[in-house]
């Protein structure tokens, strides 16, 4: 039977980032399915009727749902190709404690950044770069999270990136200047056909961003 | 310390703790309690071998390997001693469900329990409820799905799910308890009453779960401490 991959998505979605990634990786072949979030499909409510939510990764009919699980599913289905937890107990231990890390943290933060000012927004910033501080700190000198070459932390965080500049611009502050090697890291990665081709563009990101605030009247 | 020997740090009411003692029961494995009285002070050990949360439980193994967050520490028990029997299924789509339960159940379900008992006013505490049952309703539906006829989520045996679930029992008593009422009842959700019953008298859990009018009296004290941080910050 010839596999079908589907993915419900929405572009500037740093979680539907992870799967793209994670597929293209792997070389797999799939359908990516655009959902506007305020009007979401019937299809889209059918395969994750918990959450409501993407992305949603669909595999021979069957939903997958939550970024880092689909991550884990595309890796261990696809297993001969681009490994993206390491074989090691201890090691994907660890992996798996910074993509949650990651998830713990960095949306919340990031988004704490954008929507809030003054006082809240200080503190927000101030949170936010102790976590990128924190992570930049496990990341230490190797080139990847995951050693030399792409791994399971890397493809949890590098989305992110996609969405640093719009954080800068509402924060005024520049992330760069705070944590260097993670921007280092950062660039690496986008030099990776499957990085480059599954973020958006910063600029985009940012205008998104803008219309967010417009929406949610957040000067 | 042998490079062998495992430890690990827990708290007796804490539905996390259990997790890591399940699973190394389940693969008869020997292990060091380390209990952390969490109300007079975290232990140094505790602070050096989790320092990003301070929270248990921690699993350490041999000299030097700390392993944080209950259900990687499941996980890792799971496939560093591979040839026990298997806690998460093998089949890479029925670890997904796994995984996405346990994820709902740590996110959204036991908040929601938690919150019937600090809930500000009749409103809010039938919301709360309102979700706890919901989730049993979904939670009922997944037992059907996930055992195929068996006992358990992980079918023949205690699995990933089991354990993630399961944990959480005591706390679920505790509601029902206080606030006079039935959650999990016979009536909406007839699997899980009997898969609880089966779970808590399993040999890998019925020395880890902790008494539930201990834990009653337990929660008393942590309600009171909750409700007293409440008053003092409206004061200011």
């Amino acid at each position: 039977m010839a596999e079908e991959v589907v993915l419900l998505d929405f572009w500037p979605s740093p979680f539907g980032m992870r799967s793209r990634i994670a597929l293209a990786e792997k070389g797999i072949k799939y359908e990516y399915k655009e959902e506007d979030l305020r009007n979401k499909s019937a299809l889209l409510l059918q395969m994750n009727p918990v959450h409501k939510k993407i992305p949603v990764l669909i595999h021979n009919g069957k939903p997958v749902c939550e970024s880092l699980i689909q991550v884990q599913y595309i890796d261990e289905v696809w297993h001969d190709k681009a490994p993206l937890l390491p074989s090691d107990p201890y090691q994907k231990a660890t992996a798996r404690f910074w993509a949650d890390y990651i998830d713990k943290k960095i949306y919340d933060l990031g988004s704490r950044v954008w929507k809030t000012k003054g006082e809240e927004q200080a503190t927000a910033k101030k949170e936010f770069i102790e976590s990128l501080k924190l992570i930049e700190r496990e990341l230490g000198d190797k080139p990847y999270f995951g050693g030399e070459s792409l791994g399971y932390v890397d493809v949890a965080f590098i989305p992110f990136y996609s969405w640093f500049y719009a954080y800068e611009k509402c924060g005024n502050f520049s992330i760069e200047a705070e944590c260097p090697k993670l921007i280092a890291w950062a660039k690496r990665c986008m030099q990776k056909e499957s990085v480059a081709k599954s973020l958006p563009d910063q600029q985009k990101v940012y205008d998104f961003i803008l219309q967010m605030k417009k929406r949610f009247g957040i000067e | 310390m042998a490079t062998n020997e495992v430890k690990v740090l827990g708290s007796w009411p804490s539905p996390y703790a259990m997790r890591p003692r399940i699973a190394l029961n389940l693969k008869s494995l020997t292990y060091e309690y380390i209990e952390e009285k969490l109300w007079e002070g975290k232990s140094e050990l505790l602070l050096q071998s989790n320092p990003v949360y301070k929270k248990i439980p921690v699993l350490i193994h041999g000299d030097n390997k700390p392993i944080c967050e209950s259900l990687i520490i499941v996980q890792y028990i799971d496939e560093a001693w591979s040839s026990g029997p298997s806690i998460l299924p093998s089949d890479p789509c029925e670890r997904a469900v796994a995984r996405f339960w346990a994820a709902y159940l740590d996110d959204k379900w036991f908040p929601a329990v938690k919150s019937i008992g600090v809930a500000k006013g009749e409103e809010a505490k039938k919301a709360a409820i309102a979700q706890v049952e919901e989730g049993l309703a979904l939670m009922e539906e997944a037992y059907d799905k996930c055992s195929k006829g068996k006992g358990y989520f992980g079918g023949d045996e205690v699995g990933y799910l089991d354990i993630a679930f399961g944990s959480f029992l005591g706390w679920l008593r505790v509601t029902e308890k206080f606030n006079a009422m039935k959650l999990l009842d016979e009536g909406k959700t007839p699997g899980l009453v009997k898969w609880a019953d089966r779970f808590c008298s399993h040999a890998a859990v019925k020395d880890v779960m902790p008494d539930t009018d201990k834990l009653a009296e337990f929660g008393k004290f942590v309600i009171a401490k909750i409700r007293a941080a409440g008053a003092a910050a409206e004061m200011h």
